[in-house]
């Protein structure tokens, strides 16, 4: 088993990933302390979304070790890995709400899964979750009557109902507008701080990004290209993240999908 | 010529995989089925639209198939004098045959193709994998309700079948044709037995429920979380189910009744 440093929530050492022939990861060293908040960046299908897999134990990889909270959990029993699950929040891209559900009982749907607590108490607790996020006024209300931004903010009520210690966030900003971004990048802070959970988030947005991380891990290639704090990104001359930061269209990062050359494509055999 | 011999491989193989991803999560469902069990509520929702929301269909299709069936027997019966054997004849076919396996394709149709629609958007939509994150195990608290409603409707739908065809024969022999109603009802009495007849055609549509629920189940499982995925599992439950009921009840039809007379 792997080292963990006492004040490291989660561990990551020399972690290989690889879908059929497609090498993901390749060789991922991370530590992210308790209580950090940390934003994992890179190019699209560079493997951060497979990092929160591997972290939540929905993938296992091929080589290294992933330690969260002191349990190396490639290797957890089914029980043990729930158990840890108990303690992990997860907000999916797009909310992930359960359809046949309303507001309000999407949000009750762990407390009425995970523990014994009567009803009466189940509904308080739902309130002031709902309260946090700003939506006590929707619990009524069905997933497909919400607007993105509002369903990504019930997704994250539910998500950290049992309050849990660490919180997986996959790209919580994509496809929402300028206020709802600011919204939910406010409300992580302010949970993460409030609960005293550490925060992975998986996003692209870089400007909340600067506004709430404190490191930011650049992915490139399947490994950790770049591991800074927020104010270097800006000040970095890395082509890669200028690129990122920049948007520009090509440069580490190809525009062109590999092919060949497009005079003699055109010209024929 | 290569190249064919590669694509048959590829298909056997593929097909053979499958075929042993299916007998796992059979396993995998029967060993979560206690826990299930104990939910009621969930079974009881999963009963209502499995079940419930398929009885119009099965009454209106039960009572046409028994009217069918009495004017097409009472046609050769009359040629033998013995039209009083109507009751008994549509009775025997629909509680033998047609009810299980007409119950259980129509189920196929409305029901198992609905939830393996529901499950394969739950999975494309992150639903399930919500729920797996919560430490709840999607198998048993959606996989699993929907099967045991399957197995428990089945039997109580094909009841209801055979119980809308013999009015639909009653309404026609009795009330149109003019069969004699006492005989009709009489000779249905004496000549169907409850252990060889209806408790075999329960036993059928048990058998045909426990198939048909984790054909959809799974399908919907291991649906490609795409618009075609989807659709193309949705399909696949129906033309397997069907054929599967139809394979099953040879089967059991030669179990249950060869040599009996």
């Amino acid at each position: 088993m792997a080292s963990h440093e006492p004040s490291a929530m989660i561990t990551m050492k020399g972690v290989r990933f690889s879908y059929a022939d497609r090498q993901i990861l390749n060789g991922i060293d991370l530590t992210v302390a308790k209580g950090e908040i940390v934003a994992v960046m890179g190019g699209s299908g560079g493997g951060k979304t497979t990092l929160l897999g591997l972290i939540a134990g929905r993938l296992k990889p091929q080589s290294g070790s992933v330690i969260v909270d002191g349990l190396d959990v490639p290797h957890l029993k089914k029980a043990e890995l729930y158990g840890l699950r108990r303690r992990i929040g997860m907000l999916f891209q797009f909310g992930a709400l359960f359809t046949d559900l309303n507001v309000f009982d999407n949000v009750a749907f762990p407390y009425r899964e995970q523990t014994d607590l009567p009803e009466a108490m189940i509904r308080t607790l739902v309130l002031m979750k709902l309260e946090a996020v700003g939506l006590r006024g929707a619990q009524a209300l069905m997933p497909a009557e919400l607007s993105g931004g509002m369903a990504r903010r019930v997704a994250l009520a539910r998500a950290v109902a049992l309050d849990p210690s660490v919180m997986l966030y996959d790209e919580p900003f994509t496809g929402l507008d300028p206020i709802s971004v600011g919204i939910i990048g406010r409300l992580i802070k302010r949970l993460n701080r409030a609960l005293g959970m550490t925060s992975i988030i998986v996003t692209h947005d870089l400007n909340e990004t600067l506004r709430l991380a404190d490191r930011v891990i650049v992915l490139s290639g399947g490994q950790v290209h770049r591991d800074m704090v927020p104010e270097d990104i800006r000040a970095t001359d890395d082509p890669f993240i200028r690129q990122f930061a920049d948007g520009l269209p090509d440069g580490p990062v190809p525009f062109h999908y590999p092919v060949m050359d497009y005079v003699t494509e055109l010209m024929g055999p | 010529m290569i190249a064919s011999i590669e694509a048959l491989g590829h298909f056997i193989t593929s097909r053979v995989e499958r075929l042993g991803l299916a007998a796992r999560f059979s396993g995998a469902i029967l060993l979560v089925l206690w826990v299930s069990i104990r939910r009621t509520s969930l079974i009881i929702r999963e009963l209502y639209f499995s079940g419930v929301r398929s009885l119009s269909i099965i009454a209106v299709s039960g009572l046409f198939v028994g009217m069918v069936l009495a004017v097409q027997g009472y046609e050769v019966l009359q040629r033998y004098g013995s039209a009083e054997s109507l009751g008994v004849i549509v009775a025997l076919s629909l509680v033998r045959e047609l009810g299980p396996v007409v119950t259980a394709l129509l189920f196929a149709g409305r029901a198992s193709s609905a939830v393996t629609a529901e499950i394969a958007l739950m999975r494309a939509t992150e639903q399930l994998a919500a729920m797996d994150m919560m430490a709840v195990d999607p198998l048993s608290r959606v996989g699993a309700p929907r099967f045991l409603a399957a197995i428990l409707s089945m039997p109580l739908l094909a009841a209801i079948f055979t119980s809308a065809g013999i009015c639909g024969a009653w309404i026609i022999g009795v009330k149109l044709i003019g069969i004699d109603d006492g005989a009709f009802w009489s000779q249905m009495q004496a000549n169907v037995d409850v252990r060889i007849d209806v408790l075999n055609g329960l036993l059928k549509s048990i058998v045909f429920g426990t198939a048909v629920g984790l054909i959809s189940v799974f399908e919907g499982y291991f649906a490609v979380p795409t618009t075609e995925g989807i659709a193309s599992a949705t399909t696949r439950t129906v033309v397997i189910s069907s054929l599967s009921v139809l394979l099953l009840d040879l089967v059991l039809t030669v179990m249950m009744f060869r040599g009996l007379s």
